[in-house]
């Protein structure tokens, strides 16, 4: 996993309420045995016209959020199917954080497990992020996740906050299994009591 | 002093294996996990390319389901090479991996979410986990169920825990008594209406009260799964005699002394009586209409014999834009009585309603009629054991005398990952969980219902109020 110290790049504003995950990675780009191609997937029925060309609305191909590295996103993004290939295309499509009011449950872990960054904001210093990057001159920003603050050109920067196990993990780009590994001893003591507790469980 | 717990505190106290830091973060063990052919094969691969082993391989069970076609003649070849491709590796895994699984021809075959339960895999006090949203419904059996990505299958299968991070709660206590005709599905379809489809993101929800007691277990499985949609992580159900009989004499329950000991340890599973939720709701059922969604979003829903919102009845400008767009995609205009709104599909399926009630409810709606000369209507069963139940019952032939396409089990047209696929325009009103955009087909339209509405919808030819119907009969 990439790890995410500080971070400088474009964003987009994706701003409208509930943008499922059936949205961020349609169904046909889910028939992989692996993670590849899902760059080309992402966003796919508003990024395509018909006839397979990008469609100039859509904000991710408009040219000053072409390249975007960030997305402001509204609320609840992420809901929906819970699967990973929405947070795969994001990453492939060079996405590294996502900074919203609220996330979908699922989607939020799956963001943490590949090192896409989660920023929760509330509700007014949303709008202001928002406004500012909605503006084509103003839309470079720069995320650092050591200091936890969101740099703004000409503008008072933003503070946010990630839970420190979350923020150790992303900045490592750390292995999750192996660190439960590590406890492995630790996990077998406790399946054997919870088992002689619960015998049916076996 | 110290308050009570609730069921929710109680499921994942008796699950830790350690507190991981000061912000609520534990290491939790998992009971069972699902594992299915769509979103499993990036974990295998993970786990083939660290040599890692699955933990204890009998705690999971595998089932395809997303990818197969349901046509009525049942083969194993799969047609679309993706979806063959992952068929063939979840096979090759399973069996490297020593897990057991449900394949296509398997009569234990169908919908994950429907199999489970129905083989008595999940039980009470158990915490569950799998690669799909939908794991919710494992609450109506008094189990703490939820969705999670593939790393996390994969890090579950390598270490049987998950890194976990403890939820609000929320109490919806449910009180009075559903009208003749109403279902389950109108009482968390109202709900989803009225907290919105984020309403209840970073909670677990405990469904309590007479209204969920006076349910049968099959039908608080379709409230537990449909939960996800208010954006809940888990839902959870204090489980009662009612569940317990459910359980007796399943394949994989425990029977004799075991069952005994189980049930003696399963009476303490529920929330104790001071114990303090983070929210706390009352939803009155008794003064139910059946619900229809008319937008793109689960909680865009209204009562049968209301009429299609207009974007000035919502406060913010956002919410504006975001009914504009979805009327846009819906073709529909405000003012419109929903029972005016003709569909050209009808579609009985999904882990919400398609076991064996939702199919007796649905035939006792058809009886004699005819589906609409216009409609083309399905049903496909949610395991292949309610598909031949509900053949020898004799409810396959009151579908098919009706017109409808009589299928084999999958998840099928609730998400089209199959050949079961909407065209552009396509309008279907459907007994599954999610109304989004292209959900059941590029373009496609669908309006959320119980298996009920979609029956006398299909009968009808357009979104119907089925207390009408039932006057008329």
């Amino acid at each position: 996993m990439e790890p995410f110290i500080s971070v400088t790049g474009t964003a987009a504003p994706m701003l409208a309420a509930n943008i499922d995950t059936d949205v961020i990675m349609p169904k046909q780009f889910l028939k992989g045995i692996d993670r590849q191609g899902l760059d080309r997937g992402l966003f796919h029925g508003l990024r395509f016209q018909e006839d397979g060309t990008p469609d100039p609305s859509f904000i991710l191909n408009q040219p000053a959020w072409q390249g975007s590295r960030f997305l402001v996103v509204g609320p609840n993004f992420g809901c929906g199917s819970s699967r990973e290939h929405a947070v795969w295309g994001l990453q492939q499509l060079g996405i590294r954080a996502l900074i919203g009011t609220t996330f979908a449950g699922i989607f939020y872990d799956n963001c943490q497990r590949n090192g896409v960054l989660t920023i929760k904001l509330d509700p007014e210093r949303h709008q202001q992020l928002a406004d500012v990057i909605s503006n084509p001159e103003r839309n470079q920003i720069t995320v650092d996740l050591e200091q936890q603050i969101i740099a703004l050109e000409n503008a008072d920067a933003v503070p946010f906050q990630v839970d420190t196990l979350k923020r150790d993990a992303l900045m490592r780009g750390l292995d999750a299994i192996g660190t439960t590994l590590e406890r492995q001893a630790q996990i077998m003591a406790f399946e054997q009591r919870h088992l002689a507790q619960n015998p049916w469980l076996k | 002093m110290t308050t009570g717990k609730t069921l929710y505190d109680k499921h994942i106290d008796s699950h830790t294996v350690c507190q991981l830091d000061d912000d609520g973060h534990v290491l939790l063990y998992i009971d069972r996990q699902v594992l299915n052919e769509y979103t499993s094969p990036q974990a295998f691969s993970g786990l083939r390319e660290k040599q890692r082993k699955v933990w204890r391989p009998s705690t999971s069970l595998a089932v395809v389901d997303h990818v197969n076609p349901t046509a009525p003649n049942r083969i194993a070849l799969i047609n679309d090479p993706g979806g063959a491709r992952q068929v063939s590796y979840f096979g090759e895994n399973c069996h490297d991996f020593g897990i057991e699984l449900f394949d296509v021809l398997d009569k234990r075959q169908g919908i994950e979410h429907v199999v489970a339960p129905e083989q008595g895999f999940i039980l009470p006090g158990m915490v569950i986990a799998a690669g799909d949203s939908h794991t919710t419904t494992y609450g109506a059996l008094g189990a703490f169920g939820f969705g999670i990505g593939t790393s996390e299958i994969e890090h579950l299968l390598a270490t049987q825990t998950l890194v976990y991070k403890r939820l609000n709660t929320m109490r919806v206590t449910v009180e009075g008594t559903l009208a003749r005709g109403m279902s389950s599905k109108d009482i968390i379809m109202a709900l989803i209406r009225r907290i919105g489809a984020s309403g209840a993101t970073g909670y677990a929800i405990e469904f309590a009260g007479p209204g969920i007691g006076a349910l049968s277990v099959e039908a608080r499985m379709t409230i537990c799964n449909m939960a996800v949609e208010a954006g809940a992580r888990g839902a959870f159900m204090a489980p009662d005699d009612k569940v317990y009989d459910y359980l007796k004499g399943r394949e994989r329950a425990p029977s004799g002394e075991l069952r005994e000991q189980a049930l003696a340890r399963w009476q303490d599973l529920k929330s104790d009586e001071d114990a303090v939720f983070d929210m706390d709701l009352v939803l009155d059922s008794s003064d139910l209409a059946p619900m229809v969604t008319w937008g793109t979003s689960p909680d865009q829903a209204a009562s049968i014999s209301d009429t299609v919102p207009g974007p000035e009845s919502y406060d913010t400008p956002s919410q504006r834009r975001d009914v504009e767009r979805a009327l846009y995609y819906m073709g529909l205009t405000p003012g419109t009585p929903l029972t005016d709104i003709r569909i050209s599909h009808a579609f009985i399926g999904s882990c919400t309603n398609a076991r064996i009630e939702d199919l007796r409810a649905a035939a006792d709606m058809v009886g004699d009629r005819k589906v609409a000369e216009h409609v083309r209507a399905i049903i496909v069963p949610g395991s292949t054991a309610v598909r031949d139940q509900a053949e020898a019952e004799g409810l396959a032939d009151i579908f098919i005398r009706a017109g409808f396409e009589w299928r084999q089990s999958g998840c099928s047209m609730c998400l089209a990952m199959n050949d079961d696929v909407l065209e552009p325009g396509d309008r279907c009103a459907s007994s599954t969980n999610r109304n989004f955009e292209g959900r059941q087909g590029a373009g496609a339209r669908t309006h959320l219902m119980s298996p009920v509405m979609v029956a006398a919808a299909a009968i009808k030819g357009h979104l119907t109020d089925i207390r009408e119907m039932t006057e008329e009969a």
